[in-house]
């Protein structure tokens, strides 16, 4: 019988591939076996507690981070893919003009820009209008939050679009849809897993970010990940590693619950 | 009153895509009320073009439509008593199918109660009593099309545009379907613009025809008179099969001519009045208006049978006229067949005056 070609038989195929595993998965386990250390350190295995999860809960530092992470990035999502949602409508459906590829390619400046960049030109333009304004309060973090965030919401929303059938939009406006009612039924309701996705991404983006949340920060502003950089450059202690895991575990939650959200629909 | 009588009225309309590219050009058109109206053309004639033009999908670079005396060429789509059945249906996905018939009432805010009877009776019109709870994603081709049909019709458009609504479906129901259609067109009387590129379609269909070639209406007619009488070349070689001869005209009277053909053979052939007077024409003789014979008998044309080739309900004879051009014949199949007619025998091709009709150049 003649063996079909396939690449898994390719020689050194599966030793790259579970090298590639290893390297994606061996530190993620190891830190999170070592989030139940009953020991003080990150290097030997003291026994199994949970006394770092409860140092973590009982650090109000901590809690406060989290807690500004997750006030900063839903509002950053949202306003983020409400607005890649229109922009999205706004260069899918019109007629080609002449500049619409470069209008696109500016709506994903920040994925093209370095961090670093995009994060030194807004601490000199916010700290100019903190002057002026004097006001110092989370708006700067949720602004900066959201300018970087639109095009992770953008591109799902717009790669959707573009396969689309153009003609349901036209045959709910040949039954007399007017252009808000078409968005309202037949639009949205097929674009929704899309705008689903990029708010996830958004959210996932914005929670994650250090660089520009470093620069744009006032004093006492840290985010959780802000913070556990901060800790970094003391002492290490297993509780970086359980909040690390509970972060993981939230990661873990929202994507499954993306995917059956979004399996639900088809 | 000429409102009185037409539904759409398109005058000198030209739509140009980009700066220079006439899809459109001049063309005017005068659809009836009631009326089955096929627009019929090779692709890329612009059928699309004017279908969307009428919906409202773009407007006209010049020239203007109206819908029952009123104009209506910057109307947007939602505000014009016209729909659609598009060629690839484009049921909504996300809707049942009674769901999707009622769209249109109820985007026009019509009670409850008068949307589901409505939607009722489009069922049972179509014939999908049966499947209104159904995904338009779980229906086959044919059902997807019926319930876009119903969709179309529900809201009772003054005018209902369908781009070839049958070109996705097999033969056999193909056949069905244009029988369904010619009935639902009966039974509504609302005014159809069908477009299709298939010319017995076309033909068995309709009540008029329009024949399109590169963004121009070249003929307009019954389907007997665009098949009978065909004005052009184009016209006569797109709608059926034909033969072309060119010859010149010797003495013309009023509606006919006698025309010397390349043999040197003199015939007599129609002459419309659109037709050339003088000089050099062609004349078209339709392939089952013509007889072959080879008992030598004296007939305008003759030559070599090259071919026979058998079609079931008739056979086609491929001869080699003296003078190089092909002339194809169709005769009807009976159960008697002519001994002499094979393959390399010399035969005669002879036909009425009403068979032979001079072209427009
Ligand atoms: N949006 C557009 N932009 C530019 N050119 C277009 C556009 N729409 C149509 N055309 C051109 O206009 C011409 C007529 O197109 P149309 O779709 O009306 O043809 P059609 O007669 O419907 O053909 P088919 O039988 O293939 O459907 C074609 O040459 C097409 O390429
Ligand atoms: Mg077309």
């Amino acid at each position: 019988m003649a063996r079909r070609y396939s690449v898994r038989r390719q020689r050194g195929f599966t030793s790259i591939a579970l090298l590639c595993f290893a390297l994606l998965y061996l530190p993620i386990a190891t830190m999170v076996v070592f989030a139940f250390n009953a020991g003080t350190t990150v290097g030997a295995l003291e026994g199994v507690s949970l006394r770092w999860f409860a140092t973590a809960w009982n650090n109000d530092r901590v809690i406060e981070a989290t807690i500004r992470s997750l006030t900063v990035a839903p509002i950053a999502a949202l306003v983020a893919t409400v607005a890649a949602t229109m922009a999205a409508l706004a260069t899918t459906r019109t007629a080609s003009y002449r500049g619409l590829a470069f209008k696109v390619a500016f709506i994903n400046q920040p994925l093209m820009v370095p961090e670093i960049v995009t994060a030194v030109a807004l601490l000199v333009v916010f700290s100019r209008i903190k002057v002026w304004t004097g006001y110092t309060g989370i708006g700067y973090l949720i602004a900066a939050h959201i300018a970087f965030c639109i095009p992770f919401a953008f591109l799902p929303i717009r790669a959707r679009l573009e396969t689309m059938d153009l003609s349901l939009e036209r045959a709910a406006a040949d039954l007399y849809a007017t252009p808000w009612m078409v968005f309202r039924r037949v639009t949205f309701p097929l674009l929704w897993p899309a705008i689903l996705a990029g708010f996830m991404l958004a959210f996932v983006v914005s929670l994650d970010d250090v660089v520009i949340t470093e620069f744009i920060k006032s004093a006492g502003q840290e985010t959780l990940p802000t913070y556990m950089l901060g800790q970094l450059r003391r002492t290490v202690t297993p509780e970086m590693n359980a909040i690390s895991t509970m972060f993981l575990a939230l990661s873990i939650a929202v994507v499954t619950l993306f995917f059956f959200l979004s399996r639900k629909k088809d | 009153m000429p409102e009185e009588k037409s539904a759409i009225e398109i005058c000198d309309v030209t739509k140009l895509f980009g700066d220079a590219f006439k899809a459109l050009d001049g063309v005017s058109l005068s659809i009836r009320k009631n009326e089955f109206f096929t627009l019929l053309g090779p692709s890329g004639c612009g059928k699309t073009t004017l279908l969307r033009l009428i919906a409202g999908f773009e407007y006209p670079t010049a020239g203007t439509i109206q819908l029952h005396g009123k104009d209506i060429a910057t109307l947007p789509p939602y505000q014009r008593p016209i729909n659609t059945v598009f060629q690839n249906y484009a049921l909504f996905p996300h809707m049942t199918a009674s769901q999707n018939i009622g769209f249109g009432l109820e985007m026009l805010g019509r009670p409850k109660a008068e949307i589901a009877a409505r939607v009722d009776e489009m069922l049972r019109l179509v014939r999908m009593e049966g499947l209104r709870h159904r995904r338009t994603t779980e229906l086959s081709g044919g059902q997807q099309q019926r319930v876009a049909l119903a969709r179309a019709l529900a809201p009772t458009p003054k005018v209902l545009l369908l781009d070839e609504p049958l070109s996705a479906l097999d033969y056999k129901l193909r056949k069905e379907m244009q029988i369904e259609l010619k009935r639902l067109q009966l039974e509504t009387g609302i005014t159809f613009i069908f477009v299709t590129h298939d010319q017995e379609e076309a033909l068995t269909m309709s009540d008029r025809i329009a024949v399109l070639s590169g963004g121009r209406v070249l003929q307009v007619g019954n389907p007997r008179e665009i098949y009978d009488c065909p004005g052009d070349r184009f016209v006569a070689d797109f709608i059926g099969e034909a033969n072309f001869l060119s010859g010149e005209i010797i003495v013309a009277t009023k509606d006919r001519a006698q025309v010397r053909l390349a043999s040197g053979a003199d015939i007599l052939a129609r002459l419309p009045d659109t037709a050339p007077q003088q000089g050099k024409v062609t004349i078209i003789v339709r392939p089952e208006h013509a007889e072959v014979h080879a008992d030598g008998r004296p007939s305008p044309l003759s030559g070599t049978l090259e071919s026979i080739v058998y079609f079931g309900t008739d056979t086609h004879l491929h001869v080699r006229l003296a003078h190089g051009d092909r002339f194809v014949v169709r005769r009807q199949n009976s159960p008697l067949q002519d001994a002499a007619l094979v393959a390399g025998a010399t035969v005669g091709v002879a036909f009425d005056l009403a068979a032979a009709q001079i072209l427009r150049n």
